[in-house]
């Protein structure tokens, strides 16, 4: 079985269809990658996947792990397994990296039946996933991305990843705004995650971040559609031609 | 002498016989002439400009009683401690309650009396200090305050003196009802003389179905180099009405750092008036509520610049559930020889329900042109962005907004330097977001 099944998916924003139709799936396992010229759709699947307001579904279905992703919560969704990277991490002042997190995995558990962690439990699990992530006691006391660089808060995205520990991660343009060491250590931090029983929908721009976190199969997202698949070299590809074949304006 | 006078309004005739210091000529002067003043005043209405956006036509309504002669028992195990060293006065009802306090330890310079205690043992140093910042001019609750004053505080810290342990103040409302609410008028004469310092804590704690008005009047004298810390709570009981005017006067590179919370009442007002009277003054004048059903906030403030030199930083944050309604009025005043001011004010809101309110008034008046003053005030709900990252991680939605509204209110307190006040206010505000 799937682990997700995204079929016919349309979405509107505002009344302006977005998603035209796409079908994709996912196996436990598998690591996917869409990439895409800007405004082809990338960001608004992640977020039909993660249950935003304001983008409606106006067809197609979505079969995640066994049930219909489509009609739960955004916090029911996570506690199925779905996680989504943002591409800009949302600042929380006033809640810090730990009790937001803890709060989280309780949340989680609670819905799974699993007794709460307690506060020591919690940190030290916490502080060992840190540290697989280069990120100081510091970092994970601050208010949740407040003063953080786009580094960091790539980090510290990868870190709520490792302590979920999603079924399906969806990483949302995790490339953006990262310099080549931060690059690594935030792909080495999902590379870690990667297993048999997970797997991950890796959307980007550039090639770039496929050097690091190697898909097993390459979607090109143009126009709301599924235009091509193919394997990892369809990625290189695309970096050597950009997306003019797909009728996009590479400039954009 | 004893004299029973028809009470003007609906406060119980006073018997000045009956009150602390009643031989003292110049205090039964003064409680007759607040008792005119305010008869000729009556309670602000929202004529007044000040009291645009809170009435008091429910006071109206009531007949307060006089508070019972005996007192109820309160166990002392019952009043939240900030410290547990504190030096502490009680009052239950109003009333000075040596059984619940403690003064212990101290330094040598500092006077720390219940105002019945100093008119009986210091009452030239009463006259001197009553009346000092607080003219009752205009102002219908000093008045009412000045009539019926009873009992309250009078603290002096000696030139050079530092009190290291907080002093506590706490005001405990035990008894009034529906059918017989209760009033009480506490005056707190508080002065630091040139460098001395202290850490004073209010709280102004009540239990929901008391039905009772604290209307009290604070004067603050701060000397040359002073520097107190002035943190109040405001937890009345849910049915309570807390008035309170506070009248500071800050003498040459004084600071004063004050930050009020309100969390409980009826209805509450905060008025703070403060005068940098000299120049190097650091002036912090902060608050925060957190009110929901049909609460009503009020924090109206007034800081006059009135010499160089000065900075001021006033910074008002509070959450508005149900059909609650906040007030925030914030005057500064920048005189024209105040030059060099440096003033920051900022007000925000974040209203949690359709039908929750805020009336925000920044004001400024700048006489000087060689000053940096800045505002300014927001009001808004919770963040979507923050709600949908909270709820992406598994956080169902009202516990995403829970989490979001302490923040908001931790971050608010922040403006409190005193770090373990800081943390009894945010115990505070946490339980009384839980029990919401």
């Amino acid at each position: 079985m799937p682990l997700i099944e995204i079929k016919n998916l349309h979405a509107s924003v505002d009344g302006k269809e977005i998603l035209k139709g796409i079908d994709l799936t996912i196996d436990a396992g598998e690591v996917h990658a869409i990439m895409g010229p800007n405004g082809s759709g990338k960001s608004t699947l992640s977020y039909v996947l993660a249950g935003r307001d304001g983008y409606e579904v106006t067809d197609g279905s979505v079969t995640f792990a066994g049930v219909d992703l489509l009609a739960l919560e955004p916090e029911e969704r996570a506690a199925a397994g779905l996680f989504l990277a943002f591409q800009y991490p949302v600042e929380i002042p006033g809640v810090s990296n730990t009790t937001f997190l803890k709060e989280a995995l309780n949340a989680i558990r609670k819905t799974r039946g699993e007794p709460a962690l307690d506060a020591m439990q919690f940190l030290k699990l916490i502080r060992a996933k840190a540290k697989d992530l280069s990120m100081t006691d510091e970092m994970i006391k601050r208010a949740v991305n407040v003063g953080f660089s786009g580094g960091e808060k790539k980090r510290n995205e990868a870190l709520q990843m490792a302590v979920l520990q999603p079924k399906l991660a969806i990483l949302d343009e995790t490339d953006s705004g990262l310099d080549i060491d931060a690059l690594r250590i935030v792909a080495e931090g999902v590379n870690a995650l990667r297993s048999p029983e997970r797997a991950m929908l890796v959307i980007t721009h550039y090639q770039r971040l496929l050097d690091y976190i190697v898909p097993d199969v390459v979607h090109v997202l143009a126009h709301g559609r599924i235009q091509r698949t193919g394997g990892k070299e369809l990625a290189l590809e695309l970096e050597a031609k950009g997306y003019a074949e797909f009728g996009a304006d590479e400039a954009a | 002498m004893t004299t029973t006078t028809a009470s003007p309004l609906p406060f119980a005739p006073f018997q000045q016989a009956a009150l602390p210091g009643a031989d003292l000529p110049w205090l039964a002067d003064l409680r007759r002439a607040g008792r005119d003043r305010f008869a000729a005043l009556g309670l602000p209405t929202p004529r007044n400009e000040a009291w645009k956006f809170t009435t008091l036509r429910p006071l109206e309504k009531l007949s307060f009683a006089p508070v019972p002669a005996d007192a109820p028992a309160v166990p002392v195990d019952a009043i939240p401690a900030v410290a547990a060293d504190s030096h502490r006065l009680v009052f239950v009802d109003g009333r000075f309650r040596p059984d619940l306090s403690r003064r212990q330890g101290l330094p040598a310079g500092v006077t720390l009396l219940s105002l019945g205690e100093a008119l009986s043992t210091v009452p030239a140093q009463v006259e001197a200090m009553l009346g000092r910042t607080a003219a009752v001019d205009g102002h219908a609750l000093l008045a009412l305050n000045a009539a019926y004053l009873a009992d309250g505080v009078l603290l002096h810290v000696a030139k050079g003196v530092t009190v290291d342990r907080p002093i506590e103040l706490v005001f405990l409302a035990a008894g009034g009802s529906a059918d017989a609410p209760l009033a009480w008028h506490p005056r707190l004469l508080l002065a630091l003389e040139d460098n001395a310092e202290a850490t004073l804590v209010e709280q102004h704690l009540g239990r929901d179905g008391a039905v009772y008005l604290s209307n009290v009047a604070a004067e603050v004298v701060a000397g040359p180099g002073a520097r107190l810390h002035h943190y109040k709570l405001q937890e009345e009981g849910r049915d309570a009405f807390h008035l309170a005017t506070l009248t500071t006067r800050l003498g040459r590179d004084a600071t004063y750092d004050s930050f009020v919370l309100n969390l409980g009442a009826r209805l509450a007002r905060h008025e703070a008036r403060s005068l940098l009277d000299g120049t190097g003054i650091t002036c912090r004048v902060s608050g925060a509520y957190a009110i929901a059903g049909s609460q009503h906030s009020d924090i109206t403030t007034l800081i006059d610049h009135a010499h160089p030199h000065c900075t001021s930083r006033e910074v008002v944050k509070g959450v508005i559930g149900g059909q609650g309604r906040a007030v925030f009025q914030g005057k500064i005043i920048v005189r024209p020889d105040a030059q060099k001011t440096d003033g920051y004010q900022l007000n925000r809101a974040l209203l949690l329900s359709d039908t929750a309110e805020i009336d925000s008034k920044p004001e400024l008046e700048i006489y000087a042109d060689d000053v940096k003053c800045s505002h300014g005030a927001t009001a808004g709900e919770l963040d979507d962005d923050q709600l949908f990252y909270l709820r992406a991680r598994g956080l169902p939605l009202e516990q995403a907004r829970a989490l979001l509204v302490a923040a908001f209110l931790d971050e608010a307190v922040d403006e409190v330097v005193s770090e373990p006040v800081r943390e009894h206010f945010r115990s505070r505000i946490h339980a009384v977001l839980e029990r919401r």
